[in-house]
């Protein structure tokens, strides 16, 4: 009896205890995956998704940053760059997005984060990561994207190219000027914005950034060792992305034929992938657009990584031999054949620890540090970073660091929890 | 941005991963050899490279065709659309699109008889029915609002359904991708559907409806030529549209 009172009290007492730290601690967190590969992979489930405006007033637009450039005819049409906007009527702020790896100005995060600022009262200029296809061809000075200080620069070009345009085309009037990026694009905006205090042409008010990787080459080489998992290796890679297509077909075919947002929730759910294809998909996805960015980049310097030097191609050259050849390239093997010598080459630039070392956040410590209008959004279990390297963002941001228990690599950017501390960060 | 990726691939209606035809032998060209050549880079298992084929020895002529494709759509098409859209309201806008899938939903209705599938065929012929009547002339889509699905059949399935093969792959003007077999399939679906035009609209209307029914539609495609990010769209196209196309003949 004792025993049994004794007992007791110690689970009351531990439970209060468990109260109150709880209570102590921040509200429970809501976001309903807990499994890094599957956040990753699948995102959030519509019925968590924030509440957003349907349409906003949302049109792609170009802009032509050298127009003396000679376009290579292969890709003829990407001559000038592409980009969107969603303006308000009245006197507002304006946000600059940028998209992460290979991804474009339109694309469906960038597109979901312009339906939040946009109701949110912002003036909307939505841009591609300098890692898509159409920003190499038009608007990288080197083209040879994922440089930081180039990439930077490149952004704030087009930024201050579109900047004229809206003054002197749309005749909106702009109280202040912000800037937010998710993955790629997170990294892009701390060195934006640090360019920002030399050039001064928009003095942002608040930069966010969004999953930024810490060092760009940990993070590449963790996407390359992702794809190793395709079953059967890296060699199996064509066959694995077609099975993975055809899985999807197959959830397609049951389905009313729609491809809504839950698609990929219940493709994933009916697929029954383990960790090892989850992270196989997340690897060969972003293979598949550094396929077309390294490709790109290779057309437009002549380079020799996968088209022979001498090699002219036309818009009516078939170009499917050099898909297969890229496709089965990683991030590494760019970055070691081709990234590396190429600034080695041009732009003396010192030895490869040393070069790999300056492509970091790490690398502007001293300057995130220092700079209260920089804040952090990421998540504890994020796929794209090594162990430990999430304290970087504790460390370095402080408060200014907002850390989610899970969410993967920016699955939870469209949990309303997640899209209320976005729009929070550029308004409170 | 996986996500995105792969919705946008299965958005397009396109799925991807291309045809092959083996390339230039470097070699043979007198061309100096790349950092990563083929020969370095791709296993010799043939099975690899062939999962990934498709056929396609008309790819001149179809790379020609899409490039058209691309500057129609671009300088005709989307203004047309963008027009389109600003000078009529957005439930306007919804209603002429489901009244002309009113008219396509007759069109499925006979291909899933000639399918012989009587679940399609009852879906089908249902919403016709109600879409016609409660449906105001197909203005509002009651059937949808009912639950039933909406199967879409065209010929160039029913002649998959009996075992034709797509034959080679052929880009369509203005239409887009598509195979022999489903090129063909085109024609009995067209006649069919301007019979209705012109027996509602009459022989001149009916040429005003098509342009509305053209441009309606495209509206709703959110696919741009050259706005995928891939420097590969031809050949991602290629193989998305015939593995999409594999999969609705077989649904």
């Amino acid at each position: 009896m004792l025993k049994h009172s004794l007992l007791r009290s110690c689970v009351v007492g531990l439970g209060l205890l468990l109260a109150t730290s709880s209570w102590g601690a921040t509200e429970e967190y809501g976001y309903p995956i807990k499994d890094k590969y599957v956040a990753t992979v699948v995102g959030t489930p519509s019925e968590y998704f924030a509440d957003l405006p349907k349409k906003i007033p949302f049109k792609t637009r170009r802009v032509s940053i050298f127009p003396d450039r000679e376009i290579p005819d292969a890709f003829f049409y990407d001559s000038e760059l592409l980009y969107s906007v969603a303006l308000q009527r009245k006197a507002a702020p304006l946000i600059f997005l940028i998209a992460g790896t290979g991804s474009s100005h339109n694309g469906g995060t960038n597109y979901q984060m312009a339906r939040a600022f946009y109701q949110a009262g912002f003036h909307v200029v939505s841009l591609s990561s300098p890692t898509f296809t159409n920003f190499v061809i038009s608007a990288s000075r080197t083209g040879v994207p994922g440089h930081a200080e180039h990439d930077a620069e490149d952004l704030y070009r087009a930024m201050e190219k579109i900047h004229t345009l809206l003054l002197e085309k749309d005749d909106i009037e702009i109280t202040g000027f912000n800037l937010t990026g998710y993955s790629l694009g997170g990294f892009n905006s701390a060195y934006v914005a640090k360019l920002d205090e030399q050039r001064r042409s928009f003095n942002f008010d608040r930069v966010l950034l969004i999953n930024p990787p810490v060092s760009l080459y940990n993070s590449i080489s963790l996407l390359d060792r992702m794809a190793e998992n395709i079953p059967g290796g890296v060699d199996n890679f064509n066959l694995f992305f077609e099975d993975l297509m055809r899985g999807f077909g197959e959830v397609y075919k049951r389905s009313s034929g729609d491809v809504g947002d839950n698609f990929l929730y219940d493709a994933y759910r009916a697929m029954d992938l383990q960790n090892e294809e989850l992270a196989a998909l997340i690897g060969v996805a972003f293979r598949l657009s550094s396929a077309s960015m390294v490709f790109a980049s290779d057309v437009m310097t002549n380079y020799g990584y996968v088209k022979p030097k001498e090699m002219r191609l036309t818009r009516h050259t078939d170009l499917q031999h050099f898909n297969l050849v890229v496709s089965r390239l990683g991030f590494t093997d760019y970055y070691h054949e081709y990234f590396y010598p190429f600034y080695r080459d041009t732009e003396n630039a010192g030895n490869r620890d040393d070069f790999v070392r300056s492509e970091s956040l790490t690398h502007i410590q001293d300057y995130l540090l220092s700079t209260p209008k920089i804040t952090v959004m990421h998540n504890e279990n994020d796929v794209i970073l090594e162990p430990g390297e999430i304290d970087f963002f504790r460390e370095v941001f402080g408060d200014r660091a907002k850390i989610y228990p899970y969410g993967g690599h920016c699955g939870n950017m469209s949990y309303r929890d997640n899209v209320a501390h976005m729009i929070d960060t550029f308004t409170r | 941005m996986i996500i995105n990726f792969l919705r946008g691939a299965l958005l397009i209606s396109v799925f991807s991963m291309a045809a092959c035809s083996t390339g230039p032998t470097l070699e043979a060209e007198g061309y100096s050899e790349p950092v990563f050549t083929a020969e370095r880079i791709l296993s010799e298992d043939a099975e690899t490279r062939a999962a990934s084929d498709v056929y396609d020895p008309w790819q001149g002529m179809n790379r020609r065709i899409y490039n058209f494709n691309y500057h129609f759509d671009r300088y005709i098409f989307l203004p047309a659309t963008r027009g389109y859209q600003n000078v009529t309201p957005d439930i306007a806008e919804e209603g002429v699109s489901n009244f002309f899938d009113n008219l396509r939903d007759v069109n499925t209705f006979l291909n899933s008889v000639l399918q012989l599938s009587p679940k399609k065929s009852a879906q089908s012929l249902g919403r016709v029915a109600v879409n016609s009547t409660v449906g105001l002339l197909g203005l509002i889509d009651v059937a949808t609002m009912f639950g039933i699905n909406r199967p879409e059949e065209d010929f160039g399935q029913t002649l998959g359904r009996y075992g034709v093969g797509p034959g080679p792959f052929l880009m369509v003007p203005v239409v887009g991708p598509s195979s022999l077999r489903d090129g063909i399939g085109l024609i009995p679906d067209t006649l069919v559907n301007s019979y209705l035009k012109e027996e509602i609209f009459g022989e001149d209307g009916a040429t005003i409806a098509s342009l509305v029914d053209a441009v309606s539609t495209r509206s709703r495609v959110k696919f741009r030529y050259y706005e995928t990010g891939s420097a590969f769209e031809y050949e991602t196209v290629r193989w998305l549209w015939t593995t999409k196309r594999e999969l609705d003949v077989a649904k």
